[in-house]
């Protein structure tokens, strides 16, 4: 029985990690910066091939997994500064130039990386609860999920940095007038999201193939996380990431990956359509 | 590393080049021949072997005389994995360039895609993948390896040696939903049982759930015919959660090379029967992989398509000189002679005249902890028999339909 249990908690922990470290990038680019990244794959792919290119050095998994989500917030950071800056006027526009900054990097890896690399597989570990075996390396995931949640909370509440941010997103005409960076504080939330979506990557890199495309995998689960969870993406998207992830493993277990998928995207239909403003303004009504 | 579209349009330039001087020198103008397969997109580490193999035949073909002493003029297109792209790719190298024979394609539903669109033309189609089978149609000659050459084989091997309980993962389309059915049929004939079946959507990469399924259910092996890169994860995950069955496929190794994609000991265990894979140690064998390895030396593996694929240019080349003609009804006499063969690197090969499907030598491989290869059996050549005996016969009737257990042509 409590192997059964516990199996029920690892599902559902797996589908949660994964939503979560998928959307988490998102949820600060498109979700509080309203700039619609269609590149927010190709950062996720950036993770995974700068970790696996790390470890293939040498590097331990760890400290390849930090780096390659810095290079990715790094490149996040050119990339704001380049193309998404003359954008945050025109959400449409900023679609359009990041689906077209999408293909001309996954085509340019294609060309220069080649069709497939080399794998570096998954940490050693597992253990086993009644007659199933269980990946360790999928908990750590899950507590990184978290952290990754805990960590989002803390510098966008606590934090000096965070208030600024935040008021930025809420009014930059009026920030700018009481003194704030704007420009900077654009620049910075853009690198954080990159870096997020960078981390994605380099934590599913050694769980996944690695193709130029890998990004793709990610990106309707992140879009829907961060659609339902709502306007309020500190508050909306780890509730959003738990039902959606409840929905998911539920019909995982019992009628397998196809009905998991049609019921995950049925229920997100449902919730816009009941929900316009996702998850999220329930709980700020609650809250008032 | 190389680009096959850089390659390829390099290479498609140099040979109008050649061509345009050639054409003031010779009266024959080149033989045209459609390429359609993916260099880009979610299958193109398994496209790029395919291209490489056909532009390593057209080479060597043109280098000793061309067909009928006509050169080959290559035109590769690249449909990136998208059914619709092959359609219309499909028709612009059918319909304005007048391709004189067409050849590709990787999954079973971009064939099926372009199989309608080939039908209402007079032109050849080749494809060269391994697949689920049952194709009987008049405008196409299959290279690959089909069930009863790879299923037939595997199957009774792996019960016999691991148990009579198998588990399905399988991509849910007409490939993985064809195969399950053959396996279910073989493993009902067998007195076995189908424990569970599971059909995977295309780019769903994440299987903790699927594994736990498998662990559920207590299968003695496992039929692994999941598609594509994101699927192919399965590998590492099951490994990651030690799952330890053995495994079986009709795609793995020989087609995908995960021995070569992932760290040992992720595809420990697995078999396939195939036709050809790089492993192969004959002096034929060997003496082909050394002319492909000079041609294309950062290839990461020959796999069994970018083989067919070389094979199918031989083919072209065999039943053109034997007809005289590059018309399809002449080239469909001599296969109906049963006179169509060609020496291949796996042996003698030859298109059976009932249903233009080719004989193959096949073998069982398996895989080690280190990912080395071993050959378990070798069965010798296996007749394409299956669509023969269940009635189709394109010596005497075109049926254009794909058969499968579950779908036998109508008795008339």
């Amino acid at each position: 029985m409590s192997a059964e249990l516990f199996s029920v908690f690892y599902q559902f922990a797996d589908v949660f990690a994964f939503l979560i470290l998928s959307a988490a990038g998102l949820a600060i680019v498109f979700g509080m910066m309203g700039v619609i990244n269609m590149a927010h794959g190709e950062f996720i792919m950036c993770g995974a091939y700068v970790t696996v290119g790390l470890v293939n050095l040498g590097v331990p998994l760890p400290i390849a997994q930090i780096l390659a989500a810095l290079t990715a917030g790094i490149i996040g950071m050119i990339v704001e500064f380049l193309i998404v800056r003359r954008f945050y006027k025109r959400p449409l526009d900023s679609l359009l130039a990041t689906w077209g900054l999408s293909l001309i990097v996954t085509q340019s890896m294609l060309l220069i990386v080649g069709s497939a690399v080399r794998g570096i597989g998954t940490p050693e570990g597992s253990f086993a609860i009644g007659g199933y075996t269980f990946s360790t390396y999928r908990l750590v995931l899950f507590f990184c999920a978290v952290a990754v949640l805990a960590g989002l909370y803390i510098i966008f509440m606590k934090t000096r940095f965070g208030v600024i941010a935040r008021a930025t997103m809420q009014n930059a005409a009026m920030a700018k007038a009481l003194g704030a960076r704007t420009g900077r504080i654009y620049s910075i939330s853009f690198g954080i999201g990159t870096a997020l979506a960078g981390l994605c990557g380099a934590l599913y890199a050694p769980t996944m193939t690695l193709i130029p495309t890998m990004g793709a995998t990610f990106v309707v689960e992140s879009f829907v996380t961060v659609v339902i969870g709502g306007a309020n993406v500190l508050l909306g998207t780890a509730p959003a990431a738990v039902f959606l992830a409840m929905i998911r493993m539920a019909l995982n277990a019992s009628y397998g990956q196809i009905i998991g998928q049609i019921g995950m995207l049925f229920a997100v239909i449902l919730i816009i359509r009941v929900l316009p403003e996702g998850l999220s303004s329930v709980l700020v009504r609650r809250g008032r | 590393m190389n680009s096959g579209r850089i390659v390829g349009m390099a290479l498609l330039g140099a040979m109008l080049g050649t061509a345009a001087i050639g054409a003031t020198r010779a009266a024959e103008p080149p033989l045209k021949v459609g390429l359609l397969e993916d260099v880009s997109g979610d299958l193109a580490f398994m496209g790029m072997p395919k291209l490489h193999g056909s532009q390593l035949a057209v080479e060597e073909i043109n280098k000793s005389g061309g067909i009928l002493g006509r050169q080959i003029e290559l035109i590769h297109l690249d449909p990136q994995g998208d059914n619709a792209r092959y359609q219309e790719f499909g028709r612009r190298l059918l319909n304005r360039d007048k391709v004189d024979v067409l050849i590709g394609g990787i999954t079973s539903a971009s064939r099926e895609a372009l199989r309608p669109i080939v039908d209402r033309t007079t032109t050849p189609y080749f494809y060269t993948n391994q697949y689920e089978g049952g194709v009987c149609d008049a405008s196409m000659v299959s290279m690959g390896a089909v069930p009863e050459q790879q299923f037939s084989t595997l199957i009774p091997w792996m019960v016999e040696k691991f148990g009579k309980k198998v588990y399905v993962i399988a991509a849910d389309y007409n490939f993985g939903q064809i195969s399950a059915e053959w396996n279910r049929k073989i493993m009902k004939d067998l007195g076995g049982e189908v424990v569970g079946e599971e059909f995977i959507p295309l780019g769903v990469s994440q299987f903790a759930q699927t594994i736990q399924n498998i662990q559920k259910a207590k299968p003695d092996w496992l039929l692994t015919i999941n598609v594509g890169a994101a699927q192919d994860s399965f590998f590492e995950q099951a490994a990651a959660a030690n799952l330890n069955l053995p495994m079986g496929s009709s795609i793995k190794i020989m087609l995908g090379f995960e021995h070569k994609r992932f760290k040992p000991p992720a595809l420990n265990n697995m078999h396939a029967t195939a036709n050809w894979f790089e492993e192969i140690d004959t002096p034929e064998a060997n003496d082909f992989k050394k002319r492909w390895h000079a041609k294309f030396p950062d290839e990461l593996y020959i796999n069994d398509m970018g083989y067919n694929a070389y094979n199918a240019l031989y083919m072209y080349k065999a039943l053109v000189e034997k007809a005289k003609s590059t018309k399809l009804e002449d080239m469909r006499k001599v296969i109906a002679s049963g006179d169509a063969c060609i020496d291949a690197p796996e042996g003698k090969v030859c298109i059976d005249p009932k249903s233009q499907h080719t004989s193959h030598r096949m073998r069982l491989i398996s895989v080690g902890p280190k990912h080395e290869v071993t050959v378990e059996k070798d069965y010798g050549t296996i007749q394409p028999y299956w669509l023969g005996e269940i009635g189709c016969d394109l010596t005497k009737k075109n049926d254009k339909d794909q058969y499968t257990p579950s779908h036998l042509p109508s008795k008339s």
